[in-house]
């Protein structure tokens, strides 16, 4: 009698998990979902135009190898810089300045890319890593300030962001960046040898899948080895968990807050780096694109776990893929993926509000 | 008994390492302000006071640029060494004379054999203050009653919106209705969120912040830019107040304005009035402190944030319409560039109060109109980095450098009602 008493405990426990965590996201994205194409039936668009949007939403993310490539591509930075904002979660910190250090990365990184003369390996590896480190300088900018000053990481974040955007505006107009013969802030392009290698050249050389999803993937197994089975990992926990806690067991929570925005900061800023040396090959005033934004929603999709954080980016970068071929063939406005975005973010944050609307899908209590 | 010594002596350790840190980092300003300043600057500045026509028109201020930088930075110096040394209480004041001396010597260096209108600027100032100053009381509402208010910023930002929109269909008072009615929507939404639904405060916020940016550009590309009339309202002309409009200084900075100005100013003295000295105001703060002894109380917890968030949503609301009511007449993507985000800071700043975050938002506001007015000095300074200036003194307020402010006790925890 007991022990099934404890079974079904144990089994009840395990359902509302398993629907915590499948149920949840996929009615908060239908819901969104939902709520987008409804937003664009008030706007005065046809009914016609609304299942357009919707049907080209999927065609252009799932529906062709080179729609999953899209996918794929948009999906490699948010993967990267959605890592840095579930390691900042783990360590109770809000990292909201992904956009800035994206754009300091991706900075860093195109110099590196048209400036030196370096064999293929060597020079993409000096390239990604020279990102990497200006994103993890840059948001190491906040973790002191928050460790040694008690200013809020998300006000410093953001101001570090508007700052990031006028560094960029800045540096693009300067003779040894600029381009040659344009007025426009716009780099120069990014030697062959700082590429990243599109991968499905075989198949089509016009499929714009770069090995940085390889890398991608390659950190998500990585930040979940360093959260989840080394000592820096349980202190990150431990110092998002409770605090003070942490400082009687001895952690030296300062040096965690650094180091976490730091780890944050190095995946942000290979996210950028990436980006510049998979897909665009040059910076551009907007090339950060609000990926650092999107992949707010990205970490707090995945729940902050790596794995999570790995099927959420492609989930995001599939909206973002889809959203063009909406743009295209509906006409529709990118900005509603932002507005879906947003959605997501609330319903998956407020799984009473979506357990409230869908009540038939969880179980009574 | 032992205890309390015992805190009080923490304490005071505390505050000697900050008040180090505090003084250092004068000092070091001092010397920064010298080595950027004080060489190969010759001539006088010249500041212009009034203008010709003005009925009292003052002379011209006219400061020797070389002498002014260096007395300036000795004495930034000395207050460093002071608070090294003595650890006084009133760290905002010296900081704020520190602060105040470091921007007149840039000043002063920019306009060295050059002139510059004053009054223009301190004008500029006040206009440029009252959206941050607006956001600063959207802020203490909320964070009164232990609700964080990230969502600032973008509630300005549909204020903007529906201040163009409706103002363009309705005219611009109906406008101004309709963004503060905006502006209390998404504080109605915030309050579900947050107290209704439990969602983290900031996620919250941050949510609000990029579905309103998503909304704006998305009605900016579907129905502004198909029709342009729809974003093409009339502002609100400004009032000259009488005889007191007239006066030297003062009259262009405080009774020259338009209607947002003046209840820009009403509306941080009634918050004043409503958080001190009124019975609803002690409710709210005592929810910000400690709910479950308001509740026991029998002060509806819920209740008292809801009404103080939707509060807050309207006064930003009401802020962010200044930015086309009461501005340009249009709207742009993202044109409130971050002001929620500095008025936030400007109300730590002003430890959650409203008087003194208005004094924190006319600093902001300073540092904003100087970069827009620098632009006619041509300094060497590229603009972009003058268009950080007001980024950057926010990072350094919420630094804490200012000293650390105790925001109210609850803040940020969701209210779990016992039965």
């Amino acid at each position: 009698m007991k022990n099934s008493i404890k079974i079904k405990q144990a089994f009840s426990v395990d359902r509302t998990t398993f629907q915590d965590i499948f149920f949840i996201p996929i009615l908060a994205i239908s819901l969104a979902i939902s709520l987008g194409l409804l937003l664009l039936l008030l706007t005065g668009e046809s009914y016609q135009t609304a299942l357009t949007a919707l049907i080209a939403l999927f065609v252009g993310s799932f529906g062709s190898v080179s729609a999953l490539s899209e996918t794929l591509t948009a999906a490699t930075p948010l993967i990267f810089a959605a890592l840095g904002i579930a390691i900042g979660f783990r360590a109770g910190l809000f990292n909201i300045g992904a956009e800035g250090q994206i754009i300091v990365g991706g900075l860093a990184a195109v110099i590196i890319g048209f400036s030196v003369e370096l064999p293929l390996m060597l020079h993409l590896t000096l390239m990604l890593s020279v990102g990497a480190a200006f994103g993890a300088g840059y948001a190491f900018i906040s973790g002191w300030l928050k460790a040694f000053t008690g200013a809020h990481e998300v006000i410093t974040t953001i101001m570090l962001n508007l700052i990031a955007f006028r560094l960029l505006d800045f540096f693009l107009r300067l003779p040894f960046i600029q381009k040659e013969g344009r007025n426009d802030p716009i780099s120069k392009s990014v030697l062959d040898t700082a590429e990243l290698p599109r991968l499905l050249v075989l198949i089509d050389p016009n499929l714009r899948i770069h090995a940085g999803f390889l890398l991608a993937i390659l950190a998500v197994i990585l930040v979940y080895w360093i959260i989840f089975h080394t000592t820096i990992g349980f202190e990150f926990r431990m110092v998002g968990t409770n605090l003070n806690a942490a400082k009687y067991a001895g952690v030296n929570s300062s040096l965690t807050i650094v180091l976490a925005m730091s780890a944050a900061g190095l995946c942000a800023g290979l996210a950028g780096a990436s980006q510049i040396s998979g897909v665009l090959g040059r910076a551009t005033s907007g090339f950060s694109a609000g990926i650092g934004f999107d992949a707010i929603a990205v970490a707090l999709l995945g729940r902050a776990h790596p794995i999570g954080v790995l099927f959420s980016g492609i989930l995001f970068g599939a909206l973002v893929a889809g959203g063009r071929e909406m743009q295209v063939s509906a006409g529709v406005s990118l900005d509603l993926i932002t507005v879906i975005q947003a959605l997501i973010i609330i319903f998956v944050a407020a799984p009473i509000l979506v357990k409230s609307i869908f009540p038939w899908f969880f179980g009574k209590k | 008994m032992r205890k309390f010594a015992l805190s009080k002596q923490t304490m005071n350790i505390a505050r000697t390492q900050s008040s180090l840190i505090s003084g250092s980092f004068l000092i070091l300003l001092a010397i920064l302000v010298f080595m950027l300043f004080g060489f190969g600057v010759e001539g006088e500045a010249t500041f212009r006071l009034s203008r010709p026509s003005d009925p009292y028109a003052l002379p011209n201020l006219v400061l020797p640029a070389e002498s002014f930088i260096g007395i300036a930075s000795l004495t930034i110096a000395f207050f460093g060494a002071r608070l090294i040394v003595k650890a006084p209480k009133e760290y905002s004041v010296i900081f704020a004379i520190s602060f105040f001396l470091a921007i007149a010597t840039f000043l002063v260096w920019a306009t060295a054999g050059k002139s510059f209108s004053l009054t223009g600027m301190l004008q500029a100032t006040v206009v440029r203050a009252v959206p941050i100053a607006l956001a600063a009381m959207a802020g203490i509402m909320c964070e009164r009653v232990a609700v964080i208010n990230i969502g600032i910023e973008g509630m300005m930002l549909a204020g903007a919106f529906a201040g163009a929109f409706f103002g363009s269909i309705f005219g611009s008072v109906l406008g101004l209705l309709i963004a503060i009615a905006v502006g209390g929507i998404f504080g109605l939404m915030l309050a579900l969120l947050v107290v209704t639904f439990r969602v983290d405060q900031i996620i919250a916020g941050v949510a609000i912040n990029i579905l309103v940016l998503g909304l704006t550009s998305f009605f900016t590309s579907h129905l502004l830019k198909k029709n342009p009339h729809l974003n093409d309202t009339a502002v609100f002309k400004s009032i000259q107040i009488p005889i007191l409009a007239d006066l030297p200084i003062i009259g262009p900075m405080l009774f020259r304005h338009n209607i947002f100005v003046y209840l820009a100013i009403l509306i941080v003295f009634s918050t004043t009035f409503y958080l001190f000295k009124t019975a609803y105001g002690l409710r709210a703060r005592a929810v910000g402190e400690h709910p479950k002894a308001a509740e026991t109380l029998g002060i509806s917890v819920i209740k008292t944030r809801f009404i103080n968030v939707i509060i807050g949503g309207m006064i930003a609301g009401f802020g962010g319409a200044w930015f086309t009511l009461g501005s340009v007449g249009r709207f742009d993507e993202g044109m409130t560039g971050g002001r929620g985000f500095i008025g936030l800071a400007a109300m730590i700043f002003g430890r959650w109060h409203p008087v003194g975050a208005l004094l924190a938002a006319l600093v902001f506001g300073f540092a904003d109109s100087l970069q827009q007015k620098l632009a006619i000095l041509r300094t060497p300074i590229p603009s972009e980095f003058l268009a950080m200036a007001p980024y950057i003194v926010t990072i350094i307020v919420v630094a804490g450098i200012v000293g650390s402010a105790r925001p109210p006790q609850a803040i940020g925890k969701a209210y779990i009602k016992e039965n």
